[in-house]
């Protein structure tokens, strides 16, 4: 169970893949101008990443070791027409609204990172899971810079007015860009914090031992 | 001529793929610390974006569309990406093993760029608004492609001319690497916005 839960973590903080490992760049900047296309693409990418992650491993004896990168893409592409087609017909909106960044979820270096680094080396239940978490946490990141950036760039979150005002660079790439950089780096300064205060409760506790002993 | 202005100043400025439409920001933030490796890359991309669009237009408008499995249209476009790509490099290496040792490295990486599946989707696409009523052929598609590469270019060693500079002032530790290129890649957007305005 320790496992399973080092897996989800890993992938929701301490390998983040967008503020920690700063991977699939270009639908996180071109998308997050609003909520709801942002949260969206997240989730299409939870189920694009789960899904191929489950079939490489499944298939990872299968596949000869010199062509596995074709064979991969060959996986991601099947399961990225597939989400077109389904999110084309049943969420037209959210079609439109992710544009050409859906076909781009092929060369999505999240979904061939986590099949070649994770998917071919594990069972297929942990890496259904390592998918999951790191889907969430792709999504998480790109939900929360949604609502901050559309928020200032609209006055609104989730297509809803809140406030009466808008920056406009918010809503252009250049925001996209400063939500971001901004982002990570709060994301890494709080980590740290948090693993320093860790670090100063366990030579704290070391020192407490040390003295208990040394008085013994 | 119209047609060919406006796509070029569509593909450089008015559509630039990095600072308006987000297209392969990976390189862009990667391999923008030197600015050779910034102009070789920019370069490199530049190649296989003309050479996919060239090949990947005509095999969609005049074989795909018509036997009608254009719902196919990614995995094909990857496969033909990925293929030239592989060919490229075996070409360069063959051919000149100086301009290998600068350019090669990079080649492997442009599969999985978002800019060259990006342009090869974009031709495909709408493209009326760049095109001034002219009609849509090979022609325009590898002439916007080309000209998209170019743009990426210019952004690329706009960049690494900016991170060479930075390199010499302190940034707080949180903000270091990856926080500093976004901002100042931030920067470099809000001085392209200026060309957003242009009514082509």
């Amino acid at each position: 169970m320790n496992k399973y839960k080092n897996i989800t973590l890993n992938g929701l903080i301490f390998q983040n893949p967008t503020f920690m490992l700063v991977l699939g760049t270009c639908p996180t900047l071109g998308l997050i101008s609003s909520a709801s296309s942002a949260a969206g693409m997240g989730l299409t990418v939870v189920v694009i990443l789960t899904l191929s992650n489950v079939f490489i491993s499944l298939l990872k004896n299968l596949i000869p070791n010199e062509v596995r990168i074709p064979c991969y893409i060959v996986v991601i592409a099947t399961l990225v027409t597939f989400a077109r087609m389904v999110l084309e017909k049943f969420v037209p909106d959210l079609y439109d609204s992710l544009g050409g960044f859906l076909a781009l979820i092929v060369v999505n270096c999240i979904i061939l990172g986590r099949a070649e680094a994770f998917a071919n080396k594990h069972t297929v239940l942990e890496s259904a899971v390592d998918g999951l978490a790191n889907g969430f946490g792709f999504t998480a990141a790109l939900t929360v810079m949604g609502i901050v950036c559309e928020f200032l760039g609209k006055g609104s979150v989730f297509g809803l007015q809140i406030m009466k005002f808008k920056i406009g660079i918010f809503a252009s790439p250049a925001g996209s860009f400063l939500i971001f950089g901004i982002s990570i780096a709060l994301f890494v300064y709080i980590l740290n914090l948090f693993e320093q205060h860790k670090r100063v409760k366990v030579n704290r506790l070391a020192r407490e031992n040390l003295l208990n002993t040394e008085a013994a | 001529m119209g047609t060919m202005i406006a796509i070029i100043l569509a593909g450089v400025f008015t559509n630039n793929f990095i600072t308006v439409k987000t297209y392969g920001i990976c390189p862009f933030l990667g391999v923008s610390k030197k600015t050779s490796s910034a102009a070789g890359m920019g370069i490199a991309v530049t190649i296989v974006m003309v050479l996919a669009t060239l090949v990947t237009y005509p095999v969609y408008r005049y074989v795909m569309v018509p036997l009608k499995f254009d719902f196919l249209e990614i995995i094909f476009f990857i496969f033909i990406i990925a293929s030239l790509v592989q060919m490229l490099e075996m070409i360069i290496r063959k051919l000149s093993p100086a301009l290998y040792n600068s350019m090669g490295i990079y080649l492997p990486l442009i599969t999985t760029n978002c800019a060259v599946l990006g342009v090869t989707e974009l031709v495909i696409g709408d493209m009326s608004q760049f095109l001034a009523g002219a009609s849509m052929n090979v022609g325009w598609a590898v002439l916007y492609s080309l000209f998209a590469g170019l743009g990426f270019t210019l952004i690329m060693i706009l960049m690494s001319g900016m991170r060479e500079r930075l390199n010499y002032y302190k940034t707080p530790k949180a903000l270091a690497g990856f926080p500093t290129a976004m901002v100042t890649a931030s920067l470099i957007c809000m001085a392209f916005m200026v060309f957003t305005y242009i009514q082509l």
